[in-house]
């Protein structure tokens, strides 16, 4: 075999490109989850029964189902109905669907634990429900919200690993297809592992020093 | 200028509410009294339409107050409010605060509205704390915030809660000298308190409220010095004791 560095060498560029899609696919599933997010938790703190209840059904649904299945249904059953999707796209949908239900709740927790005197304050100036929640509740469910979403970040990072099974060459991909042409195990799953950890400990710093900037203006 | 005609208000089937009648006029300050849970809250509430009553009517210079109707924002416009614990907006400064109202709600020109803001800041005494963020303030310099906040809508009335209630005793001082300040400028104020002291000096007139009912109302001599109802007496005897 030849020397480690230089096997690292060889298995670098490939796992670099899964590194590539790994990041793609995770930032389009966080961009269309927390937008999804954003109004699961508009509709699941609203006073109208008929927008809040369908909400509350179809979060329920979807955290209740396994998020390969749900990476499953949409990569083979959408074609069955006329829908077809590449991997990739099956992929940044199945994810964002299943996390927008997190980052919903998310939200949610945020809202909710928004002081109930800021609601009468914003109303007795004479607020409107809309500009209330984007100048008043909002702001300040973010700050609440921060932690969890960043964990949530994280989380979907992580489980973006998952779409490998519809065959989408994300990092985790790469690596088993490289582990079995070269039966290198030990160097390419630490590899693997070691690249997403230049995603995550990043991202767990700056998550941090944004809490701490927040927190400084309440 | 605020009239209650026949109030009722139930929560469920616990009645609160039990048929008020009264006015407060223009430029007066009316200090409304009584127990714990008689009420208070609940009326005032009722008079910006953070509650809605089942029967009678509020009404505002003849505008009938419905907390569901599209009009309870305008009034509330005009008729502001300040809460027992500040409820200032944390993410906002103090300045940024009092200028919330009338730059977003009112539209008004952002900086007269500022200009404005500052002034009422003043004139409460916080001209050094316009940029401090609530957090950053006490107690009663909150409040005083709030006063200021409430002012910069321009009402017609204010309507106060308690508004030293949250507050450690050596602020009380601070933020009822802004009241009496009002008091003299005329805003017409209903204030729920347990001052008495204060009720008696400011006061154009005292509403006691016993069990959702007032049972007796007038001047603040009247009331306050010699109250004719045996409830109003038992309650001035009670609270006396803690002066
Ligand atoms: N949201 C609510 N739901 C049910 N009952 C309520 C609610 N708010 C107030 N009450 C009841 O209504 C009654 C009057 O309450 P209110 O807050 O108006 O009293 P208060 O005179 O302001 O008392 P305090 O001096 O303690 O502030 C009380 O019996 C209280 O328990
Ligand atoms: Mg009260």
């Amino acid at each position: 075999m030849a020397p480690l560095t230089e096997r690292m060498q060889d298995y670098l560029p490939l796992l670099i490109t899964g590194l590539w899609r790994t990041v793609a696919v995770s930032l389009l599933a966080l961009i269309l989850a927390t937008a999804l997010g954003l109004v699961w938790a508009m509709l699941r703190t609203s006073r109208n029964v008929w927008l809040e209840r369908p909400a509350r059904f179809i979060v329920e649904f979807l955290r209740g189902i396994p998020i390969l299945v749900v990476l499953f249904y949409i990569y083979f059953v959408m074609p069955e109905i006329g829908i077809d999707l590449s991997a990739f796209q099956a992929g940044v949908i199945g994810l964002a669907l299943t996390y927008s239900c997190y980052i919903g709740e998310t939200f949610r927790g945020g809202i909710e634990a928004v002081d109930r005197g800021q609601v009468e304050a914003a109303k007795s100036i004479g607020m409107r429900h809309g500009k209330m929640m984007r100048r008043i509740i909002l702001p300040q469910a973010v700050r609440i919200a921060l932690p969890p979403y960043g964990n949530n970040m994280v989380m979907l990072l992580k489980d973006s690993s998952q779409v490998s099974v519809i065959s989408v060459a994300e990092l985790t991909m790469q690596g088993k297809m490289l582990a079995s042409s070269t039966f290198d195990n030990m160097t390419v799953f630490t590899m693997v592992a070691a690249l997403y950890l230049c995603l995550t400990i990043p991202l767990n710093i700056v998550m941090r020093q944004v809490e701490l900037k927040m927190g400084k203006s309440r | 200028m605020i009239r209650f005609e026949n109030v009722h208000k139930s929560y469920g089937r616990h009645e609160v509410l039990k048929g008020i009648d009264a006015e407060v006029e223009k430029g007066q300050v009316v200090c409304l009294i009584g127990a714990s849970g008689s009420g208070k809250s609940t009326l005032l509430r009722c008079v910006n339409g953070l509650e809605d009553y089942q029967a009678g009517g509020i009404f505002i210079d003849d505008r009938k107050v419905d907390a569901h109707a599209a009009s309870i924002h305008d009034i509330r416009t005009r008729v502001a409010m300040v809460f027992q614990r500040f409820n200032l907006f944390p993410h906002m400064t103090a300045l940024e605060n009092v200028m919330e109202g009338p730059a977003q709600v009112l539209r008004e020109d952002r900086k007269e509205v500022r200009a404005r803001a500052e002034e009422h800041l003043r004139s409460v005494g916080l001209a050094d704390k316009m940029d401090f963020y609530p957090s950053a303030l006490s107690g009663g310099q909150q409040q005083r915030v709030a006063i200021a906040r409430a002012l910069a809508m321009r009402p017609e009335a204010i309507l106060l809660d308690e508004p030293t209630s949250a507050l450690d005793p050596e602020m009380v001082g601070e933020v009822l000298n802004v009241l009496r300040d009002l008091a003299d400028a005329h805003m017409t104020m209903l204030i729920v308190t347990h001052e008495i002291q204060f009720a008696r000096e400011v006061a154009d007139r005292v509403f006691f409220l016993d069990s959702g009912r007032i049972a007796e109302q007038g001047t603040a001599e009247e009331v306050l010095a010699r109250p004719k109802s045996e409830r109003t007496q038992e309650f001035l005897r009670r609270v006396s004791h803690l002066l």
